[in-house]
């Protein structure tokens, strides 16, 4: 590397100070370092911007690697003359490893590589789960694609319409809540599709998310097309001498999650059976004993969270199926809707993907051109999709609460008699 | 189940070849050596010894301090985890410092969490004190922690957030820079446990909201105001029309055809006053730029949630409409977030999220106790805006009623 160029940041250099991370100093110090003009010259378009409240990224750009059709997202500068280094900063999307455990010896040959042929700078992580390589040239795509395949076993994840990137939660390697394999479902289904991750056939982006209890730390119910959350379909696991562990302060609630405010005492009464949205709870302060009437409990986690020593999740463990979930664009946010209550996810999670596989079908027939999954299920009706398209059946699960309006769309078939009369018939009753 | 790699593969021991890929990829035949569809790494050879035998036995675990958590197995084994806050843009040198810890602590195993936090993991209470010890004494030339300690329970834990102007082309208002100064404020929130309920705050620099921030405690959402330009010389070169047309979820845009310099063109005409600004055109237009210094700005919806505890998930919701951007430190929307995040941490009951906080003293306390002023832009008028309007008596008589006495 020869002369960098460094350009006046007064505006960004304001965000070096304070007592959070700073992502300015950073990048100067790495820059400097490692004599990167594309530091520099980010940081530059960056002032830039500051100044004028507006982006220096060109709209879009399609590059990407042979025979993927997603995983790169084109990137070049409005600003070439000014900030060189950077006229072309595409972003690389690297599928992160199940849950986002690392060892030390991939991370740093995965540095290695990016200092060679990118910028240096990095997301960990991207929005959707990937590693993300922010800022490389056209020339450098194969070269990466070819680094990233064959001396770290990774490979690209998803990007435009198609299945991408698919996350989960800590799950099981680190989490007593988990009521499914997060990690070893995610895996099993990234492998499976990898046809579907690199190669856009869809009708817009697909997301699958996997939490692995109701309090679903990966968002899956806001975020994915396809959310698999787990749940329970027996008894509440109580050790009542933790419960009385709890109530007699011996325990901090919470796990101590409330420790630096003074909440006063723990009162099992206030804090648990007074919260709890189905009241299927009892603390018998006599007897020292807590019950709870699982058939009304709706598994939300909160006398679970609360009182993590002496409650857990029953043992009849599976998931939920939720489908539809999206942000706003076009139509509206949409939280994913229960599709099926509960289903059993065992190696190989054949049931899984056939179901996965089943909505796909229809929706890369039906779904219009960046419709989502939610839209697609919005315009034919939720129990079209649920009966028509997935062959299930209607349950009230299924709804918060049945239709207000009486204008059901009744099938010919279901009328006695069909739909076609006889007008001469009709007068000969009522004449006109 | 899929077969479990115990160790790291011995790949990862061997140092990168930066000559290896021009040695491997032949341009005229871009078949040749190339491996393709391997998928992500297997999961479980970054799994530390402890996680992997302990793996879905875990029986609870407790938060010893900020940041600081213990976990039990059925097996007695115990791990102790260090969750530190990072600003998720960063360079190969910053993950090396990481790995260096990983390296030094946690024989060379780390993770990272969805809110970008990174954890170190620890088996015993003596490496565990000098991790702490080191991570808090790491700082940047600028005096910013490294690695901030903290995200645990009742806190604010790391912002999730989409890229800004470092990158996206869509971006309305930065990303890093606003979250950076947010968490320079709200800092003393990330290390300790004094809130009520544990606050999510999530960052998008326009409304596709990649990350999907609408179901957070507190969001900041970049919006535009202004209707897009019309490059009607270079339109139907770089669009497809009728796509173009398609994309306006309100239909505000039709076919036109214009003279330019002589030459007729086939462009497009939007109905401003149907524009509510969302910039898809621009997605599938580049000849509609949206973006405007003056017209952009961010938007900032509280009380939303992902979790199902004890009420449902639910969306966020706008309280303020627009703020203009201030880079490099947005201390008006920053302002208004604290102000937010301190009403809600003094009237809140234990456990309770933000949203559930509104809904139990109505929304019209909370623009009271906030003072955030309610403006028409506050009343929804887009899809399913019915929903939203108050159609019973239950209401408050909080400070914005004004008694009607005479119409005229």
């Amino acid at each position: 590397m020869g002369e960098v160029k460094k350009h006046d940041t007064p505006l960004l250099d304001e965000l070096k100070s304070g007592p959070w991370p700073s992502f300015v100093d950073d990048i100067y110090n790495y820059a400097e370092k490692h004599k990167k003009q594309a530091g520099f010259d980010i940081l530059g378009q960056m002032e830039l911007s500051y100044k004028n409240k507006e982006t220096h990224w060109k709209h879009g750009g399609i590059v990407g690697v042979f025979g993927y059709g997603g995983g790169v997202i084109g990137r070049y500068s409005d600003q070439q003359e000014k900030f060189p280094a950077i006229w072309a900063f595409h972003t690389v999307r690297v599928n992160q490893p199940a849950a986002k455990w690392y060892h030390t010896s991939a991370l740093r040959k995965l540095c290695d590589l990016w200092d060679h042929r990118g910028s240096g700078i990095m997301n960990f992580h991207g929005s959707t789960g990937d590693i993300i390589l922010l800022g490389t040239v056209t020339e450098q795509l194969e070269y990466i694609f070819y680094d990233l395949t064959h001396q770290l076993k990774m490979d690209l994840g998803g990007s435009g319409s198609n299945l991408r990137t698919p996350e989960c939660c800590v799950g099981m390697s680190r989490c007593e809540w988990s009521c499914i394999d997060t990690q070893d479902i995610i895996y099993e289904l990234t492998m499976q599709f990898q046809d579907e991750l690199h190669r856009p056939a869809f009708p817009y982006k697909f997301k699958i998310k996997v939490s692995g209890c109701p309090n679903d730390c990966v968002a899956a119910i806001a975020r994915a097309d396809f959310s698999i959350i787990g749940t329970w379909r027996d008894d509440i696991k109580i050790d009542q001498e933790a419960v009385r562990a709890y109530v007699g302060g011996e325990l901090k609630p919470n796990a101590g999650a409330h420790s630096d405010r003074d909440w006063g005492p723990f009162d099992i009464k206030k804090e648990v059976i007074d919260l709890c949205p189905t009241k299927c709870m009892f603390w018998d302060e006599g007897q020292k004993k807590l019950y709870i009437n699982n058939r009304e409990c709706n598994r939300c986690m909160h006398c679970i969270n609360v009182m993590p020593e002496a409650l857990r999740p029953g043992d009849d463990r599976g998931a939920t199926i939720l489908m539809g979930a999206k942000a706003p664009i076009l139509e509206g946010a949409q939280l994913s809707t229960v599709i099926v209550p509960f289903m059993k996810l065992e190696p190989p999670y054949d049931n899984l993907k056939n179901l996965i596989y089943k909505v796909w079908d229809y929706w890369m027939e039906n779904g219009k051109n960046r419709e989502r999954l939610g839209e697609t299920i919005q315009r034919i009706g939720l129990n079209r999709f649920i009966v028509d398209v997935l062959g299930l059946k209607p349950i009230p699960q299924h709804v918060r609460e049945p239709r207000s309006n009486p204008y059901i769309f009744w099938k010919e078939e279901e009328v006695e008699g069909g739909w076609t009369r006889d007008v001469a018939e009709f007068r000969r009753r009522h004449p006109a | 189940m899929s077969e479990r790699p115990e160790r790291p593969d011995p790949i990862y021991f061997e140092p990168y070849d930066p000559t290896l890929a021009e040695k491997l990829y032949n341009p005229q035949k871009p078949m040749e050596n190339r491996i393709t569809d391997i998928g992500p790494p297997h999961y479980w050879q970054f799994l530390p010894p402890v996680i992997q035998r302990n793996y879905g036995k875990w029986k609870s675990h407790e938060i010893l301090q900020p940041g600081v958590l213990k976990y039990k197995s059925e097996t007695g084994d115990v791990v102790y985890v260090v969750r530190c806050g990072t600003p998720r843009l960063e360079t190969t040198d910053y993950i090396r410092e990481i790995c260096e810890i990983a390296d030094k602590y946690c024989d060379g195993y780390v993770r990272w969490t969805t809110r970008n936090n990174v954890e170190f993991h620890v088996t015993d209470e003596e490496k565990l004190r000098a991790l702490i010890e080191d991570l808090k004494s790491r700082k940047m030339p600028g005096g910013a922690y490294k690695f901030p300690i903290g995200g645990t329970g009742a806190s604010v834990t790391n912002i999730v957030h989409t890229q800004g102007w470092i990158h996206c082309h869509t971006a309305a208002i930065d990303a890093s820079g606003v979250v950076k100064a947010i968490m320079d404020e709200l800092f003393d929130y990330f290390g300790s446990h004094k809130l009520p309920a544990q606050v999510r705050i999530a960052l998008a620099c326009c409304i596709n909201m990649c990350g999907a921030v609408h179901c957070s405690d507190i969001a900041v959402v970049g919006i535009h105001r202004k209707p897009p330009l019309i490059e009607d010389d270079r339109l139907e070169k770089v669009c497809e029309i009728p796509l173009v047309i398609a994309s306006c979820p309100l239909g505000a845009i039709k076919p036109a055809t214009v003279e330019v310099e002589g030459q007729k063109r086939k462009t497009v005409r939007v109905n401003v006053d149907r524009c509510m600004f969302c910039g898809n055109c621009y997605t599938m237009c580049p000849a509609m730029p949206i973006s405007d210094g003056q017209g952009d700005g961010l938007a900032v919806v509280v009380g939303g949630k992902v979790s199902n505890r004890i009420t449902p998930p639910r969306f966020s919701k706008v309280v303020i409409p627009y703020i203009p951007n201030e880079p490099p430190r947005w201390p008006t929307a920053v302002k208004w977030i604290k102000k937010i995040l301190e009403v809600y941490s003094q009237h809140a009951n234990k456990y309770e999220r933000i949203g559930d906080w509104i809904e139990r003293i109505g929304w019209e306390r909370f623009f009271e106790l906030t003072e955030i002023p309610f403006t028409w832009h506050l009343i929804d008028d887009y899809r399913l805006a019915y929903d939203t309007y108050r159609t019973s008596m239950h209401f408050k008589f909080t400070n914005h009623v004004e008694t009607m006495v005479d119409f005229e």
